[in-house]
């Protein structure tokens, strides 16, 4: 659109500050439109948008993980966000908006993103204390209350109406918050709209057996009043009542298009505000609706996909494109309730003319798998074909691991083999040895195709991927909702497999095996050295690679000394010396500073041991004093005069923990909420010179202003309220990436047993030189994975990877310490072995700033910088 | 384990007898560096040879080598303190600095072969280690890394 007013900026307003209304703001940045448009955004909800999708993890995780905008602010002038305010009247006429706080604004543009209230059912007693509906965290906070236990500690009891997609997330969260929970549902089965009968009986029996109580085909008559206004159960016809403290409505939602209807915008017969295909009001053009307040063609979409779509494509066409259409969105869902996998997709109802249902059934499993299949019409030359069929829909119940490869099939029109039910079979690899077609859409998230996998990895392109994390990157393909993950990697495997590209994972040309296998290796046959690991599975003597590998297993394993005996001649020369060598060949020294707090004293002996070896000194970014320039025969002095001063080694030089980066915290910043320096302290001295796959590095920050970046390090700890935030998988470096919220609200010894766990469970099977955040992402599953492992204890490894994350603790020792008391180690930081007084000659140094700076063979002399004597004044008058 | 007489290995010359090459005619001075036991195998350790810092290496099976020390792509005296493999039969150590590989029989860079650092012939004569250097110019290194 062009702008509509002399000398003043279009304005669009948005109404709806939810997931739909937060996408169209994001995207209105993103692309430029905020270039040329004001955008203001009311908001009725008193937070900033966040993920309703993830309600139910909102007590796992708190309110801040499932915002989308934690600082309910964006990051661009020109969009003003109004939380807490609600749009209470149009007047189109004079494109006016009345508002909650009495007062008055105008718009070029407006964006209805209201979304959409849930509908509770006219029954009498719909109103009494104790009855909720369940959409915000509001009401799940409101809710969480209502069921805390009774004084004499029994359980409350609380009733879902509904046993739908909703019912069933709101079932999720009574079941969680430890209430006795039933679901009442209308129809004859639960998810009535995306299952079929035996679909839905398949997940009756898995909800029941988590025990919760599902009552299908009753219908509700009254909620029962306990006779002072509060709830005493529900009435449902022909059936005895059920006694309950808590009724959740969650029987479907309703558009909310009450604003509209007022200022006389035409709404579909089931509600919604009427749209084009640009997401236009049939009425007025300056008014559009996304989401679920929507109905384009007269249907409203109660999914956050088509919702998302459509605020992309009023974006695009206000920026003045013209190829934007909304014609429909897939209406397939996967998705996991209750722990159960849940799938339909296409015409799961098998309504297609001449569709034939493929049915795979294991009730004692709890597995229920359909496939829709119908003949499949004339091929491309117009000949018709017998026996010929193709995937139209299906449901998947109990495992839902082929929906990444049938879903796309469906959309292909591909014809099914001979034996299509090998599809569903337990442990079938389907598809991918049938060759989806290229243009199947893999990844419906972000839309990608074989095709793009394919040309993705093409071994002759210019910039191929070599594996799935860099295809992932390259294509986007399996980062929204990572359902096609595997599907993905089958795809770049049989790529790879069909052109005889081997996909190597071996350590080199020693080890056929991965760091992981490796691991695994050394702790069966408890291996201690590696003379013993290279002889009985590997060849040669090893290399620059697969030494230090080993070293490091050793060491996470049985945490000796990293020089002791013939494990000192596997290091790099950096564990090697015990100090970081630098480019002219000395080494630099870090002593540790635990949380980066030091007292006056251990900071002058720092600067009189930089002074008297003429060090030069630099502050890290993790909160220490690097000190450069030391000969490698200089050390063991250095390090005495430190030792003797209460320091000990800062393992900058080791692939190991580095620093617990710390902000003040509460002790004395005037917005902490914790003690971030205390933790920060313990943190670092409990995971102090353990070994890992790649450096790792922690944060603390006492308050939700993150001051100590936590978020940009491996594991970040950031304060609530309530307790503590843990984030893993962050980085800072060539790939920054942020850490991701693996536990909310936690005491601090539930954080460490998560931590020491996380911890371990990376050093056991991430890959060389692999950080935390590309180790998480190579996970099948991802972040939820590693949730399952450390949080759900899935594997049940949890107090093996805890005991030996203590066997590491209580054995930790100095490693400059013990160096500096045994005359074998020291023996080796000579200059040379046959003349121990003489200095390398070859190390030179200069001076710059006042301090020392190296020098190489070839270096050109340094020029001479004199500034003040040639600013150019002008000529004297 | 530790050899007492003269049969170690040298770079390819027989213990004692005169280097080939150009400076083949020369004298052949021995240094001894240090005892065989202040070495451990598969380490490398830096010595002072007529002014000239070179690294000694002895590998997994006993057989002892000398390169110079400076490594021409990091141009810095470190090579005595890179970790020593194999690759193949050819026994190797890589710079601590960049990890570029040198065969320890020849000095080339096993990665980029125009570059080699100079080798110098080692022998243990009654579990003392000697380097050799012949009178003249020093051996030279060739493709040393520009700048």
């Amino acid at each position: 659109m062009s702008p509509t007013t002399e000398g003043r900026r279009p304005r669009i307003v948005v109404v709806g500050h939810g997931m739909v209304g937060h996408r169209f703001v994001a995207a209105a940045i993103e692309r430029g439109l905020t270039e040329t448009h004001d955008v203001v955004v009311y908001g009725a909800e008193p937070r900033a948008a966040y993920d309703r999708v993830a309600l139910t993890s909102f007590f796992e995780v708190g309110a801040e993980a499932l915002s989308f905008l934690p600082g309910a602010a964006y990051d661009d002038p020109r969009v003003a966000l109004h939380l807490g305010t609600e749009v209470v009247g149009l007047d189109r006429a004079t494109r006016t908006l009345a508002l909650s706080d009495g007062g008055t604004t105008t718009y070029d543009e407006l964006v209805l993103a209201t979304g959409a209230a849930p509908f509770v059912p006219p029954v009498p007693g719909k109103d009494l204390d104790g009855c909720f509906v369940y959409r915000t965290i509001e009401d799940l906070e409101a809710i969480r209350d209502a069921v805390a236990p009774r004084p004499d500690g029994a359980r409350r009891r609380g009733i879902v109406i509904g046993g739908g997609l909703l019912g069933l997330e709101a079932a999720n969260a009574l079941h969680q918050l430890g209430a006795e929970t039933h679901v009442v549902e209308m129809a004859p089965r639960l998810m009535p709209v995306q299952l079929d009968e035996v679909g839905g009986a398949t997940l009756v029996r898995h909800v029941e057996k988590l025990g919760l109580t599902v009552h299908c085909g009753v219908a509700s008559t009254e909620v029962l009043d306990d006779g002072t206004g509060r709830v005493a159960g529900l009435g449902l016809r022909d059936a005895e009542p059920i006694a309950a403290d808590v009724v959740v409505f969650s029987a479907g939602i309703r558009p909310r298009d009450a604003l509209a209807r007022a200022a006389e915008l035409e709404v579909a017969p089931r509600g919604g505000v009427l749209v084009d295909e640009q997401l236009r009001s049939v009425t007025d053009p300056h008014v559009w609706a996304i989401g679920e307040c929507a109905a384009p063609a007269g249907v409203m979409y109660g999914l956050v996909a088509p919702g998302y779509a459509m605020a992309e494509i009023v974006v695009d066409t206000l920026l003045g494109g013209t190829a934007g259409a909304f014609t429909g969105a897939d209406m397939s869902t996967k998705l996991k309730l209750l722990g159960v996998d849940v799938a339909s997709f296409g015409d799961a109802f098998a309504t297609t003319p001449d569709a034939l249902e493929l049915v795979f059934a294991d009730a004692v499993a709890g597995l229920y798998k359909k496939l829709v299949v119908g003949p499949a019409g004339p091929a491309e030359d117009g000949t018709p074909r017998e026996d010929a069929y193709v995937l139209l829909g299906g449901v998947l119940v109990g495992d839902a691991s082929a929906y990444g490869l049938l879903r796309p099939m469906v959309a292909s029109g591909m014809l099914l083999p001979d034996n299509p039910e090998e599809l569903i079979l337990p442990e079938s690899r389907g598809a991918l040895q049938l060759g989806l077609p290229d243009e199947a859409v893999v990844c419906s998230c972000n839309n990608v195709s074989k095709r793009d996998l394919l040309d993705a990895v093409d071994v002759d392109g210019e910039h191929a991927c070599a594996d799935l994390a860099t295809v992932k990157t390259c294509t986007s393909a399996g980062t929204t909702c990572g359902s096609c993950v595997p599907t993905v990697k089958g795809i770049i495997e049989d790529y790879f497999a069909s052109v005889g590209k081997e996909v190597d994972r071996s350590l080199c040309e020693h080890f056929a095996l991965t760091r992981q296998e490796l691991f695994d290796v050394v702790a069966v046959h408890g291996y201690r050295t590696f003379t013993e690991v290279v002889e009985a599975h590997g060849t040669g003597r090893g290399c620059d690679i697969c030494k230090p590998t080993v070293a490091s297993v050793l060491a996470s394993q049985f945490n000796g000394h990293v020089l002791e005996g013939e494990t000192g001649a596997l290091q790099d020369t950096n564990d090697a010396y015990l100090a970081n060598i630098q480019r002219n060949g000395t080494y630099s020294v870090v002593p540790r500073i635990p949380g980066g707090e030091i007292t006056p004293e251990k900071l002058i002996v720092i600067g009189e041991v930089a002074r008297d070896f003429g060090l030069y000194t630099k502050i890290t970014g993790g909160q220490r004093i690097d000190l450069f320039g030391a000969r490698m025969e200089e050390l063991p002095a250095i390090w005495t005069r430190l030792v003797d001063a209460g320091f000990e080694s800062g393992h900058a030089y080791g692939k190991s923990l580095r620093t617990v980066k710390s902000c003040v915290g509460s002790t004395w910043c005037r917005y902490g909420v914790q003690d971030s320096v205390q933790l920060a302290i313990d943190l670092e001295l409990r995971y102090r010179g353990l070994r890992s796959p790649h450096k790792l590095k922690g944060g603390v920050s006492g308050c939700a202003r993150e001051c100590a970046e936590a978020r940009g390090k491996d594991f970040g700890v950031i304060a609530t309220e309530k307790g503590w935030n843990l984030y893993v998988g962050g980085n800072g470096g060539a790939t920054p990436r942020h850490a991701e919220l693996l536990v909310g609200d936690v005491d601090t010894p539930t954080l460490l047993r998560y931590l020491d766990r996380f911890l371990m469970y990376y050093i056991r099977t991430a890959d060389r030189l692999q950080r935390t955040a590309a180790w998480v992402e190579s996970l099948d599953g991802g972040l939820e994975r590693v949730r399952e492992v450390v949080v759900d204890d899935a594997l049940g490894l949890g107090s093996e990877l805890e005991a030996a994350m203590e066997r590491h603790v209580e054995t930790y020792a100095d490693e400059w310490r013990a160096t500096l008391e045994d005359p074998e180690k020291l023996s080796r930081f000579v200059s040379f072995v046959n003349a121990p007084g003489t200095p390398d000659p070859a190390i030179t140094f200069t001076t710059e700033r006042g301090q020392i700076r190296p020098v190489l063979a070839g270096d050109p002399a340094p020029a001479a910088v004199d500034l003040g004597a040639t600013i150019p004044v002008g000529a004297p008058r | 384990m530790t050899p007492t007489t003269t049969t170690g290995t040298t770079t390819g010359t027989p213990a004692g007898t005169p280097a080939t090459g150009p400076a083949a005619a020369a004298t052949t001075v021995w240094t001894p560096v240090c005892a065989t036991d202040r070495l451990g195998r598969e380490r490398g350790v830096a010595a002072l040879v007529g002014g000239r810092a070179v690294a000694v290496f002895r590998t997994y099976d006993d057989e002892w080598f000398a390169l110079d020390n400076h490594c021409p792509f990091a141009r810095a005296s470190v090579l005595a303190r890179g970790i020593v493999g194999t690759r193949g039969d050819v026994p190797f150590v890589a710079s601590p600095m960049l990890k570029q590989p040198f065969g320890l029989r020849d000095g080339v860079c096993l990665d980029d072969p125009d570059v080699r650092v100079a080798t110098y012939p080692v022998r243990v004569v009654d579990g003392v280690v000697e380097v050799g250097t012949v009178a003249g110019p020093p051996p030279e290194t060739q493709g040393v890394a520009a700048p």
